[in-house]
């Protein structure tokens, strides 16, 4: 058990906080720095964006973060050079998540080995086809180590669901309600969701994503999951911050 | 409409798993899946029931006012030397091919039990053409459109308001067609049980661009008649249409896709010339790609960032295309050329003079090219005028030789 997604779900099974930033934002160089204060400060996995131009399930927070990362000059070329050397300073997990065309003209193959080389350990590809993923990439993302995440939302059927679980690897991302990020749906009425997610009794661990943004919406969420992921409400901390450092250690004393 | 017939085992239709060759599929994210999904299950059926097609084909005869005349255009066919004809598909309700497509799909919305309807749209036609389709059948309609789009067809948004829709102005990207297109699907996302989305091409996420083109195919149906009819055979030797997403094009082609004599060309926005940096000519510019959840040649960085296409043709400024056109070019089945803004713009002054007909943009982009193709003297070439230049008019008049003067 290599990937440090397996370790950590091996040691930890609540309240596991995962933490969504935009590669490159707000500027070109704080990847690494707004990586070395989650942890820090308590992340216990790091979702790094790869940003792209038509983000299709991202509300305005994340395009915003998005375009800013582009017009910085990011793309994963420089993304894998910014990675080359974090493992000397990070230990958590570390997932990439982005949209299928950038990753598709780098080439999957040519994408999971730089994943490798570097150390990032999962990714997430929301209009990656299960199907596709089966049939034509599986095998190299094994083959490098690299957990791919797959998503499931309350409209998503039993079986469905079931056949996500025997293909995710790491964990299961579930969607709080079917929205683009950011979106404020009341967690209020997604208890049953989470109720129904929890008696599937699925192989991998599931966490919570879309409209947590504080410590009661992550425990609302985190109560029948194994955690939850932070995204657009943290992209927000770090708009409007004058110091990283601070504002990242006081998003995360927030939550926690 | 022979909708019922089973096209699957041919070269140019989309196979079981919503692909033409190795360009199409449905890459959405698992949000979409649901809608997706339902739509997939049970398009061809809907389409299938004899109650349907015959609701659809009332509605195309007795509102759109089908068929669409085929018209012998004699003065440009002296021009051009060949036979001319165009499919006046400006003379449908709307002014335009879009509302074939939408008046389908909103029969297809009902009995999916949908009460709220979403478009994009570019040249504001599908818009119309939406908006058009909600008041008759009494269905909310929000229509998203480019900010860019929404001063330069402004016509057009005053019609849709007017028919109840709520425009909504696309302020990210380009503001045009591919950012109308992303709130529309961002909007579908969040609306996941009542909404039925109405995308207005031949692009998007499998069923789209088969579903649009069987609504569209209604074109190329009556061709083949219309044609027999007037010249005694069913084929012509040419078939020319403009492509945006590649709808029109698609219905024009359809019945020939399977006729190899039958030569199809297509016209995309070169705008200020294909390599000035300011184009929408999206095979010669494009790469392999996905675009609206649609694995097709697309316009894009080299490293993987969709790019902001220009023409000023609001309905052709769009940086992908249609899978099925994707794979006609790759194919070699189709031909593609590509219009400059000036040759789109003379092209509509020349239709006018010569024939009393005022063309919208996008289609003078396939009269453009009239002049570029050898046809000889017998050959039959059909054009399809997709839409009228209503819409166009304050691009007209601001670029009419002489400027001011008025005279053409
Ligand atoms: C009149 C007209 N023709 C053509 C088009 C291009 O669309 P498509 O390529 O789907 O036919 C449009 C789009 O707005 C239009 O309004």
């Amino acid at each position: 058990m290599s990937n440090r997604i397996d370790q950590l779900f091996a040691g930890k099974r609540t309240g596991v906080l995962n933490i969504y930033c935009t590669a490159g934002y707000p500027e070109l160089n704080d990847t690494l720095p707004v990586m070395k204060a989650l942890q820090q400060y308590g992340a216990d996995i790091i979702e790094l964006g790869m940003p792209f131009s038509d983000p299709l399930a991202d509300g305005p927070v994340i395009q915003d973060s998005s375009n800013r990362a582009i017009r910085n000059g990011m793309s994963l070329k420089v993304l894998f050079e910014q990675l080359k050397n974090f493992r000397e300073q990070i230990h958590v997990p570390v997932l990439l998540m982005g949209y299928l065309n950038p990753v598709l003209l780098y080439g999957i193959e040519n994408f999971c080995k730089k994943c490798a080389e570097v150390g990032v350990d999962g990714v997430i590809l929301p209009d990656l086809p299960m199907d596709e993923y089966e049939s034509e990439y599986k095998q190299v993302f094994e083959q490098y180590g690299l957990h791919l995440v797959f998503l499931v939302t309350p409209e998503t059927s039993e079986e469905r669901i079931r056949k996500i679980d025997s293909l995710s690897r790491g964990f299961i991302y579930a969607v709080s309600s079917s929205s683009t990020t950011g979106k404020d749906k009341d967690m209020g009425n997604q208890q049953v969701y989470f109720e129904r997610l929890q008696s599937l009794q699925l192989k991998n661990p599931v966490l919570i994503g879309f409209g947590i943004k504080d410590k009661a919406t992550f425990d609302a969420a985190t109560t029948h999951s194994n955690g939850g992921v932070i995204g657009t409400a943290f992209i927000r901390a770090l708009e409007n911050a004058t110091n990283l450092d601070t504002a990242i250690q006081q998003f995360v004393a927030g939550v926690k | 409409m022979k909708i019922a017939e089973n096209t699957f085992g041919s070269k140019y239709h989309v196979d079981e798993k919503g692909f033409y060759g190795r360009f199409g599929g449905a890459y959405i994210p698992e949000m979409l899946y649901p809608n997706v999904d339902e739509l997939q299950r049970n398009y061809l059926a809907i389409l299938r029931e004899p109650a349907f097609q015959e609701e659809f084909d009332q509605l195309l005869r007795d509102y759109v006012g089908r068929p669409s005349p085929l018209y012998f255009a004699k003065r440009l066919s002296e021009k051009y030397n060949a036979k001319i004809y165009l499919k006046r598909e400006d003379l449908n309700h709307t002014g335009a091919h879009k509302v074939n497509n939408t008046i389908g799909q909103i029969l297809l919305a009902k009995r999916l039990g949908k009460t709220r309807i979403i478009a994009e749209t570019g040249a504001g036609q599908h818009g119309v053409a939406t908006a058009t389709v909600c008041a008759l059948m009494g269905l909310e309609c929000v229509v998203y459109m480019g900010s860019i789009d929404i001063k330069r067809q402004a016509p057009n948004v005053a019609r849709m308001k007017m028919l109840g829709a709520t425009v909504v102005p696309a302020t990210s990207g380009s503001q045009t067609l591919k950012d109308a297109c992303n709130e529309a699907i961002r909007d579908w996302i969040n609306n996941p049980v009542d909404t039925h989305y109405i995308l207005g091409t031949a692009a998007g996420p499998h069923p789209y661009p088969d579903m649009v083109t069987r609504f569209q195919s209604v074109i190329s149906e009556e061709i083949k008649k219309q044609l027999l009819e007037k010249t005694g055979r069913e084929n012509p030797d040419y078939v020319m249409a403009c492509i945006g997403g590649g709808s029109n094009a698609a219905g024009a082609y359809y019945h020939f896709l399977d006729e190899p004599d039958v030569k199809l060309i297509a016209v995309e926005a070169g705008g200020k010339g294909v390599h000035s940096g300011h184009s929408a000519a999206t095979t010669q510019l494009g790469k392999l790609g996905i675009i609206h959840a649609s694995k097709t040649l697309l316009m894009q960085t080299e490293d993987g960032q969709i790019t902001e296409p220009y023409s000023i043709s609001a309905g052709l400024d769009y940086p992908g295309i249609g899978p099925l056109h994707a794979h006609l070019y790759e194919t070699g089945r189709a031909t593609f050329l590509n219009a400059t803004d000036d040759e789109a713009l003379q092209a509509a002054y020349e239709l006018t003079r010569l024939e009393g007909i005022i063309p919208a943009l996008e289609s003078s982009h396939a009269l453009a090219k009239l002049g570029q193709v050898a046809f000889k003297p017998d050959d039959v070439v059909v054009v399809c005028l997709s839409g009228r230049g209503d819409k166009d008019m304050e691009t007209y008049i601001r670029n009419l030789p002489g400027n001011t003067g008025g005279n053409v």
